[in-house]
């Protein structure tokens, strides 16, 4: 399969801290690539490179080449509002808009006028919960509101949000990261089912998490891309000893 | 795929709006601006030495305001040291203990009364004041302006003291400080500055009231240093020669004006800049 | 040596409760007083008072409908004037611009706050009642003269110079309540709208619906003022008890009518009457300012509920 985001000599800075230093690699299309390294490594700060996020930082700056598709998003004619629609984006602690379950899903077809009637809204807005496994949770009270769901089905619904608007980039800041076991089980079954689609990139704290749903892992620490692998290498021979010594819990 | 028309049109409403809630500040400005340069621009002409130092005379014959800025000074002056001590208490007692029935209907009733037209408030003092004592006095203006000054300072207070943090107590009262000395030896210095600030703010905001003063205080055309008598205040001369017919009154009041919106002004930008460098 | 025990802390505590006590005997004695003064009038005219249309103080005629009408029709057309500008000021300070320039703005903005109620009315009879003399009401008559609306005397002193003069003056009131509204708005809330490819106006309209009930509790909160604005529209306002439709006409308000004639009021049921106007003034205001204050700790919570989730 091709590379649907290749990075190359990406360097990020706060201001006058450098955040990220010299990093390259390939993001391989409709695979789930897992960020992993210890707190304030810059996984998080990377991932929000792809939609340009932190453009939403004052004296944040990117140096470097990020090219999804081909094109370099950082070039200074990229309309940001049409690149965050084709790179979605699902947070670390949902963030349901205060509306009703069907209008959050909604939102995006209808800021974008995706859809040709009402009919075909609520379709869109069917598949899109079925696509995150919350229709049968939900279909009954599309129309109350979002904070009646519990934590899990708030995050499955901000991920329905995020599909509906057809992407073809997944971007998840530690989606599961404030969720108990089950709801975290049924993201991550969520996750391997749609990569047959799309193209994942996920932060996660959690080591077995990235080795359960990824194909291919990044090991980032201090801001700096240790490693790269296929998900099954890096946990069983990893090239790097600092990546190893993460695995194997002598430090993070 | 994407509708490049929708797309468009997006973006052009979103800069369209970013454009008019500009044009809004900006226009807010502009008024602020117009106000302030053209009560330089006519006050400026009249103020002298005379003007400053001086009481009204009979129109045509000069005279000035020196008796109205030592009125409202001296009104000024007893309000805050009465409303001063009144609030920052309760504001100390609403911020350290005030979780309970009594502190919340005091919380309550200091919004309340913050809210309060301030000529309810002379009205208030009229009646509890002035008609016993049978005449107006600079110490009915001066209760008057306490009155509006309390609450606001009580519930500046309360929030400063807030911002002191728990763990400052706690370290304290491990020590075995009784709880009086944490307050007043840990907290009230923590939030001094915060606290300052909001007496100060609270100061410029009764040395332009004039409602309240309109029958409390009265006005006079003397130098008056005694609080049972009515009392000379900026605010009250500014409306009484705004409102006369002649233009050298006018000009008074413009000269008048520029003295307590420059004083006020001053206040402002003050704080402004100690509080920048203290957070 | 102050006594270091539990006896210093409860007097340390006593004196700080006899000083908050204060402010409820303030509050307590100030509605015993007006109730009290207002007596005669209230046995008097009892409900009649407040929707009979006759003010004669000379023959001991009272109805405070003229001065009810004047006070809520300057503060709606202040509102309406008000609300959408304040409304854009704060959407650009906390959205849209930069902070370089919103805070130095913000300060300006809040700086219009601090200029006294007098000099307004200073400003608003000699700048802005010609203004309306000579253009702005010439103008309107010309072009929407067949209105009731803007036909009457132009004396450039009236209800629509009243009602400009305190939007001026509530704007930045509102202005700062609904900019601390936005700003308790989750920043989660705009990343969730942009992450979506919605423009920076599309994720303000989130903000907005986030802070709805904030917002309506800072209109309301600026209804309270505008309410008992007292000096400015005292000045500008044109003082005649009087009841059109016209927005160039001269009208009065309750704030106004006590600043102007409070003083000469001997008469104990004149002085009665006022007082009884003060009264009204002071429960409309207690009401609206307690539902402001409800609404805007509505939006607290709901964001609380919102960054809980």
């Amino acid at each position: 399969m091709g590379d649907k985001i290749s990075i190359k000599n990406l360097n990020f800075y706060y201001g006058k801290n450098q955040a990220l230093y010299d990093i390259s690699m390939k993001i391989p299309e409709r695979e789930v690539m897992a960020f992993v390294g210890p707190s304030g490594c810059g996984k998080s700060t990377f991932l929000r490179v792809f939609n340009r996020m932190n453009d939403t930082i004052p004296y944040a700056r990117v140096e470097g080449e990020v090219k999804i598709d081909g094109k370099n998003i950082y070039k200074t004619k990229t309309d940001v509002v049409a690149l965050r629609r084709k790179v979605g984006m699902v947070f670390q602690k949902s963030n349901p808009f205060p509306k009703s379950i069907f209008e959050n899903v909604a939102y995006g077809i209808r800021i974008n006028k995706m859809h040709s009637g009402k009919k075909d809204l609520a379709d869109r807005v069917e598949k899109a919960l079925r696509d995150a496994a919350l229709w049968d949770e939900v279909s009954d009270r599309l129309n109350t509101s979002a904070f009646g769901l519990s934590g899990g089905q708030q995050q499955r619904l901000c991920i329905a949000r995020a599909l509906a608007v057809q992407p073809e980039v997944i971007l998840m800041d530690e989606p599961a990261s404030a969720l108990d076991p089950i709801a975290t089980q049924k993201i991550e079954e969520l996750v391997v089912e749609l990569k047959k689609k799309y193209t994942i990139v996920i932060v996660t704290h959690n080591m077995q998490q990235a080795a359960r749903i990824s194909d291919k892992t990044a090991f980032f620490m201090l801001g700096k891309l240790i490693e790269v692998n296929p998900t099954e290498k890096m946990f069983t021979n990893p090239d790097d000893e600092l990546t190893e010594d993460y695995i194997t819990g002598r430090f993070g | 795929m994407m509708d490049r028309n929708t797309h468009s049109r997006r973006k052009l409403v979103s800069g369209a709006m970013t454009l008019i809630t500009a044009a809004c500040a900006i226009a807010a400005i502009i008024v602020l601006v117009l106000i302030l340069t053209y009560i330089a621009a006519k006050g400026l002409t009249t103020i002298n030495y005379e003007f400053l130092t001086d009481t009204p005379k009979p129109v045509g014959e000069g005279g000035g305001i020196g008796n109205a800025i030592m009125g409202s000074a001296l009104m000024t002056l007893l309000a805050t040291a009465i409303g001063l001590p009144i609030g920052i208490g309760a504001g100390v007692y609403l911020a350290e203990f005030g979780e309970n029935i009594f502190g919340n209907t005091v919380r309550f009733l200091a919004d309340t009364l913050i809210g309060v037209p301030s000529i309810i408030v002379g009205i208030f003092i009229y009646t509890l004041i002035v008609l016993p004592m049978g005449r107006q006095s600079g110490l009915a203006g001066a209760l008057s302006l306490a009155i509006i000054m309390i609450p606001i300072v009580a519930r500046t207070t309360e929030e400063m003291i807030r911002l002191v943090p728990q763990s400052m107590r706690e370290g304290a009262l491990a020590l075995g400080a009784p709880q009086w000395r944490v307050t007043w030896n840990i907290v009230m210095p923590a939030a001094a500055s915060g606290i300052a600030t909001g007496a100060m703010l609270s100061i410029a905001r009764i040395s332009g009231e004039t409602a309240p003063l309109l029958f409390t205080a009265l006005n006079s055309r003397f130098y008056n240093y005694f609080f049972d008598q009515p009392m000379a205040s900026l605010t009250v001369q500014i409306y009484n020669y705004a409102t006369g017919p002649f233009e050298i009154e006018h000009q008074m009041a413009w000269a008048a004006t520029l003295i307590l919106v420059g004083l006020i002004l001053v206040i402002n930008v003050l704080v402004r800049f100690l509080t920048k460098k203290k957070y | 040596m102050a006594g270091t025990g539990t006896f210093a802390d409860r007097v340390f505590r006593s004196v700080l409760i006899v000083l908050s006590s204060t402010v409820i005997l303030i509050v307590v004695s100030m509605v015993a007083m007006m109730v009290w003064t207002s007596l005669p009038t209230i046995r008097m005219f009892g409900l009649e008072f407040l929707y009979s249309g006759e003010w004669q103080p000379a023959s001991n005629v009272f109805g405070a409908l003229p001065f009810i009408y004047g006070t809520i029709v300057s503060s709606l057309i202040a509102i309406l004037i008000a609300v959408p500008i304040s409304l854009g000021i704060a959407i650009f300070l906390v959205e849209q611009a930069p902070k370089s320039i919103s805070s130095p703005a913000a300060f300006l903005v809040e700086l219009l706050a601090a200029i006294p109620s007098v000099v307004y009315g200073l400003w608003g009879i000699f700048v802005l009642a010609p203004f309306i003399r000579n253009y702005l009401g010439p103008f309107f008559q010309d072009y929407f003269g067949w209105l009731p609306l803007f036909q009457g005397r132009l004396t450039g002193f009236g209800m629509l110079t009243g009602g400009i003069i305190m939007a001026i003056m509530v704007t930045p009131i509102i202005t700062a309540v609904v900019r601390d509204v936005l700003e308790v708005v989750p920043n989660t809330q705009r990343d969730a709208a942009l992450a979506l490819g919605a423009t920076k106006w599309e994720t303000t309209l989130i903000v907005l619906q986030n802070a709805s009930s904030g917002i309506a509790g800072a209109v309301v909160l600026g209804l309270g003022r505008a309410l008992g604005e007292t000096m400015a529209v005292t000045m500008v306002i044109g003082n005649s008890p009087q009841i059109t439709a016209s927005l160039f006409e001269p009208a009065y308000t309750i704030a106004s009518v006590l600043a102007a004639n409070f003083g000469e009021a001997s008469d104990r049921l004149y002085l009665s009457a006022l007082v009884e106007m003060g009264l009204v003034l002071f429960l409309v205001t207690f009401v609206v300012n307690a539902l402001a204050k409800v609404l805007v700790l509505g939006v607290a919570k709901g964001t609380n509920a919102a960054s809980k989730a």
